[in-house]
């Protein structure tokens, strides 16, 4: 049995995206087959940022839809053979994504995978709601930024009323916190919320903080999941959030302003 | 600590503490507001409409409000009645 994971925010632009290409690729560096699916149905994108857009022959709505196997419709990555894309459709057609035929995909995966990562698209739409249905756990990215906070909040309710495991009154999702775009610099001159402040507002476990980075940039122009630049903080950031979540006890980093060593003060000075 | 804020002078407050305290009291309004159950603006209407066949009342005469604690829910009903000059004849 795979575990579920969607990653959501509510707003758009915090990262989901980014998040889902490093979070699965994380998980299958680490050895455990990963599927990702992207379930912004007419705006799909995972496929570049994860760099297999010209690859894509078959998407999800095909497999649901009967159109093609899921075996046909997934594509596996290059740098690692334990992680797979499934694609989204690019296809206008919003109701396209059935709860019956979203439900038959995730339970096929979950036979021969072990985790299924779900990327939602932004906003509460059908596909937002789609992707977080079957969830096991959520990761919610928020930026330390009032409306991705709010919008966080109102997800938080979405998980815990409209899922599966809310309708059947199962256990609830697990809810954890990745703050994104984090800069220690203006947190530390009172201009951007902590992530202290985040976390008492949302009241949830913290993932990860992950800092504003070039990295990020550059990782996606390139189609390269971010978790691989192991040289910047954006990189690490991921892959310590990767090793939490597989429960592992590392502590958190990138929080406070780097401290300048003396000589390249003396440098910047010169 | 105190003489160097003074040397520096009196900061204003960043704004990160602006957003705080606006999240904070917006968050605990959403929360509060998902919680109510769904029928509370259909029952608000009702009542309403039962008011109105006696006394002439404002659409926001009527104000309910649902609070829930941790081992009972309150569902307060506050209704402004006008000042007799304003009564129906």
């Amino acid at each position: 049995m795979a575990r579920i994971i969607v990653i959501t925010s509510g707003k758009g632009g915090v990262g989901k995206t980014t998040t889902a290409a490093a979070f699965s690729m994380g998980l299958a560096l680490r050895g455990h087959k990963t599927a990702v699916i992207d379930f912004d149905v007419g705006l799909r994108n995972l496929d570049l940022i994860m760099g297999c857009e010209r690859r894509v022959v078959y998407d999800f709505v095909n497999v649901i839809n009967g159109e093609a196997n899921l075996n046909q419709a997934l594509i596996r990555d290059k740098r690692c053979d334990q992680l797979y894309v499934l694609p989204a459709s690019q296809t206008r057609d919003k109701d396209a994504l059935t709860k019956e035929g979203v439900g038959a995909v995730i339970e096929e995966l979950s036979k021969t995978f072990d985790f299924v990562v779900c990327d939602s698209p932004a906003g509460i739409e059908h596909g937002a709601m789609m992707a977080m249905y079957y969830a096991d756990d959520a990761i919610v990215v928020t930026n330390p930024e009032v409306s991705s906070v709010r919008d966080s909040d109102r997800m938080l309710g979405i998980l815990s009323s409209k899922s599966q495991r809310a309708e059947t009154n199962a256990e609830p999702i697990r809810e954890f916190l990745l703050l994104t775009r984090y800069s220690p610099e203006r947190v530390a001159h009172g201009e951007m919320l902590s992530v202290e402040d985040v976390q008492e507002i949302l009241s949830m476990d913290l993932l990860g903080v992950v800092p504003e980075s070039q990295a990020v940039l550059n990782a996606s122009n390139a189609g390269t999941p971010v978790v691989l630049d192991k040289i910047s903080p954006a990189g690490q950031a991921y892959g310590d959030m990767v090793a939490r979540y597989l429960g592992e006890d590392v502590p958190h980093r990138f929080l406070a302003v780097e401290k300048k060593g003396f000589f390249s003060r003396l440098l910047k000075r010169g | 600590m105190g003489l160097l804020d003074y040397f520096r002078g009196q900061r204003p407050k960043g704004s990160a503490t602006v957003a705080k305290e606006r999240l904070q009291i917006l968050v605990a309004h959403d929360r509060a507001e998902r919680n109510r159950p769904t029928y509370l603006l259909n029952m608000q209407r009702d009542i309403l409409d039962v008011i109105r066949k006696y006394v002439a009342v404002d659409m926001d005469a009527v104000s309910v409000n649902y609070e829930q604690d941790d081992d009972r829910e309150t569902l307060e009903v506050n209704i402004v009645l006008p000042e007799p000059a304003e009564e129906r004849a």
